[in-house]
């Protein structure tokens, strides 16, 4: 038993795979797990059985990622599944998303927590037009990794002009959306070709297995670690006797790093203060790093509470009311132009009204439309909105966090779209 | 063993976060505690998130009558350390006041029953949100499972139509009688849980280790014995070493043949073992999606 050298998982890697039902994501995803040895037996035992029962002549490892029953009956995924599992290398998140136009919606979703898009395509097809949306997707909500999978490898005789032909393609794409990262794998999900193994069919291809490439790529987590930010979640006031001056105010940071002894600016008051502690429970730190959580105290009793941000005293983002975005609209009543909404930018909430549609994205083509401006359910669009106090914010891709936003119907509640801040 | 904190850092930070959101968005909060591993850890988070101050939270037990007796007070000794109000409502009050029937046969169990009594406290207490320890791996109903998971007046889920989650981003907003569920620990798997108990040196139940205990075998699971459950003709009551790997009521609780009596042994066993954990659940046995029917109804 080496769990010595097997259980440490180095990082931790979030991922997203959009494709349709017919490209074999599913498949694929099923093909890891299994070759992986992350199906359990008792898992393996049902799909066996549901494939039987379903009249299928072989195994059919998409069962195993099609959780809710409607899904099942319909051989469709209609939600994001989260999967899981880990090598000697990494520990893997998978954000599995249905590729159908009219989930677009999902395929945000999924995307929004990744920090690499693995892109189906099936080779006998080439790119279509739902290829160049999943890419376009994956730009908008700022990931930084894709992998191209050509899939379906064997039903061309594992042709290596028809993988370098797509390839072509794809690169002109990448090109286009100005994509960082960029990696192309021919692969059979359904026989297991480069997924987890190098395909014995495909000599020519001396790059990394599917698997292999996910466990070594090397991550932009640069992303949002440049300016510090600190969203306020929480005033910690204990009372308590042994504490009882005990002020502290609870977030996870958001970009960049804080050290005591900072000089800090907090907005909206705009008031000056000292980093005099930084508490993670009953561990004192110099130092707190994007994504940790933890409990800052301040030197001077200064006002803040839930939804101010912390920032370096040079470091101010942007303010103001008016604000544009792209946003993706995820409800069926479409978007109302001069419709008030409620807006959530980290733990701040305030109203807003959305001022105009300046155009909307035709993602199949990426051609604005600016004749059109009906914004309906899987929309994408750039809109302005204006809200009822300023925000504080920075552009979506200076920070994923800060930049993001939601719009919340007054009337029932729901999160009706997502936005990105230019 | 040395375990590499990178990810469990991570996961710890996220479910932190969640905690916090939690604090913030509600006003009457519980931890659904059932005195597993899970809600164990949930608790030592919410510790965590809020030190030096307080948790804002009150455990919330459902107690089916059948429990370990070794969970019922490990779930008293943890309450009075940390100084927070304990409810527990039982489900044979639910059954005594006609409002859910008992299941009759050799599979009885009060596991489903517990969605009566659950939303009843809830709607006794006006609970608004009640955090549980469920984890996408654990089910493939529950891999389709929000952080923040809306409940309709009458406690249902509504897994088709569902609050998309967007970057860490919650929105807890909600009418009068709904109600939200809360997943801090989505992301984790079993063998982070258990990372995480070493890494933080969490106290759990005896039950956890190995102890000699009087057990049968049922469909190829073995099962703890109690003097409430009936038995086939062909079943045999033996004594032998088993451990825990999950805890629930006693009737659908599979235990594991095992010697280990520490957590480097145990995360061992899990390390390898090919059976998930609910593989040793019985209540998930009943049909394919007898997991998602459930959770429609309010369950867990």
């Amino acid at each position: 038993m080496g769990i010595n050298g097997e259980n440490q998982y180095k990082s931790l890697l979030r991922f997203t795979t959009a494709g349709s039902v017919d490209d074999g994501k599913s498949t694929l995803i099923g093909r890891l797990l299994y070759d992986s040895k992350s199906i359990f037996e008792d898992q393996m035992d049902h799909i066996v059985e549901s494939s039987k029962r379903l009249g299928k002549e072989e195994v059919d490892l998409s069962l195993l990622t099609d959780g809710l029953r409607a899904e099942r009956e319909q051989g469709i995924t209609i939600d994001v599944a989260y999967r899981y599992f880990a090598t000697p290398e990494r520990k893997f998140i998978i954000a599995d998303t249905p590729g159908h136009i009219q989930y677009t919606r999902n395929m945000v979703t999924g995307a929004s927590t990744a920090d690499l898009a693995v892109i189906l395509v099936d080779a006998r097809k080439g790119v279509l037009e739902q290829t160049v949306r999943h890419s376009f997707i994956a730009v908008l909500l700022d990931i930084r990794h894709i992998i191209f999978c050509i899939n379906k490898m064997d039903m061309l005789g594992y042709s290596e002009d028809v993988f370098m032909k797509i390839r072509e393609e794809l690169t002109a794409l990448s090109s286009k959306l100005k994509i960082e990262d960029v990696h192309y794998i021919p692969i059979s999900a359904k026989h297991g070709d480069n997924v987890v193994k190098p395909s014995e069919k495909m000599k020519w291809y001396h790059g990394k297995t599917f698997l292999r490439l996910i466990e070594t790529i090397k991550l932009n987590k640069d992303k949002n670690s440049y300016i510090a930010r600190f969203p306020v979640q929480a005033v910690i006031r204990p009372l308590s006797e042994v504490h009882h001056d005990y002020r502290g105010y609870a977030g996870r940071v958001a970009g960049g790093a804080f050290c005591k002894g900072d000089t800090v600016t907090i907005l909206p008051s705009m008031t000056r203060s000292k980093i005099s502690g930084i508490d993670a429970m009953k561990k004192s730190l110099s130092k707190a790093s994007n994504g940790d959580s933890v409990t800052v105290t301040l030197e001077d009793q200064v006002d803040v509470s839930r939804g101010d941000l912390i920032v370096k005293e040079n470091e101010l983002p942007e303010s103001g009311q008016d604000i544009n975005l792209m946003t993706c609209w995820f409800n069926e009543r479409s978007l109302r132009t001069g419709g008030k909404y409620i807006v959530r930018n980290y733990s701040n909430e305030t109203a807003c009204i959305i001022k105009s549609v300046n155009y909307k994205m035709n993602i199949e083509t990426l051609e604005k439309e600016t004749a059109n401006p009906e914004v309906s359910m899987n929309d994408i669009a750039s809109i302005t909105i204006r809200t009822a106090k300023p925000l504080f914010y920075d552009s979506y891709r200076k920070n994923n966090i800060t930049g993001s936003l939601i719009l919340i119907d007054e009337g029932t509640n729901e999160t009706v779209a997502a936005g990105m801040i230019d | 063993m040395k375990i590499n904190d990178e990810h469990l850092n991570e996961l710890e930070n996220e479910a932190i976060f969640v905690m916090r959101e939690v604090a913030a968005q509600f006003e009457k909060k519980v931890i659904l505690f059932s005195g597993g591993k899970d809600s164990i850890v949930l608790v030592h988070l919410a510790k965590k998130a809020f030190w030096p101050a307080k948790m804002p939270f009150s455990l919330l037990h459902i107690d089916t009558g059948h429990n370990f007796e070794e969970t019922l007070r490990f779930r008293d000794d943890l309450a009075k350390e940390l100084g927070i109000e304990l409810i527990v409502r039982l489900v044979q009050d639910s059954i005594d006041q006609g409002k859910v029937t008992e299941e009759s046969g050799i599979n009885a169990s009060r596991n489903k029953a517990q969605s009566v009594t659950l939303l009843d406290a809830i709607e006794e207490l006006k609970i608004d949100v009640a955090v549980g320890g469920g984890r996408r791996d654990e089910e493939k109903a529950r891999a389709k499972e929000r952080f923040f998971s809306h409940r309709n007046e009458f406690g249902q889920w509504d897994p088709k139509n569902q609050r998309p989650e967007l970057w860490n981003i919650f929105n807890g907003h909600k009418k009068m009688g709904e109600h939200f569920r809360v997943f801090p620990i989505s992301n984790w798997t079993e063998l982070d849980v258990w990372q995480y108990i070493m890494k933080e040196e969490i106290k759990l139940p005896e039950l956890y280790y190995t102890h000699r205990r009087k057990i049968f075998e049922r469909n190829g699971i073995y099962l703890a014995w109690a003097p409430f459950m009936q038995l086939k003709p062909a079943e045999k009551v033996f004594e032998t070493n088993v451990r825990c790997r999950t805890i629930g009521d006693i009737t659908c609780t599979g235990v594991t043949l095992s010697k280990a009596d520490n957590l480097e042994d145990i995360i061992s066993e899990i390390a390898a073992t090919r059976v998930t954990e609910r593989g040793g659940r019985y209540d998930d046995k009943r049909s394919e999606a007898a997991m998602e029917d459930r959770k429609k109804e309010g369950y867990f």
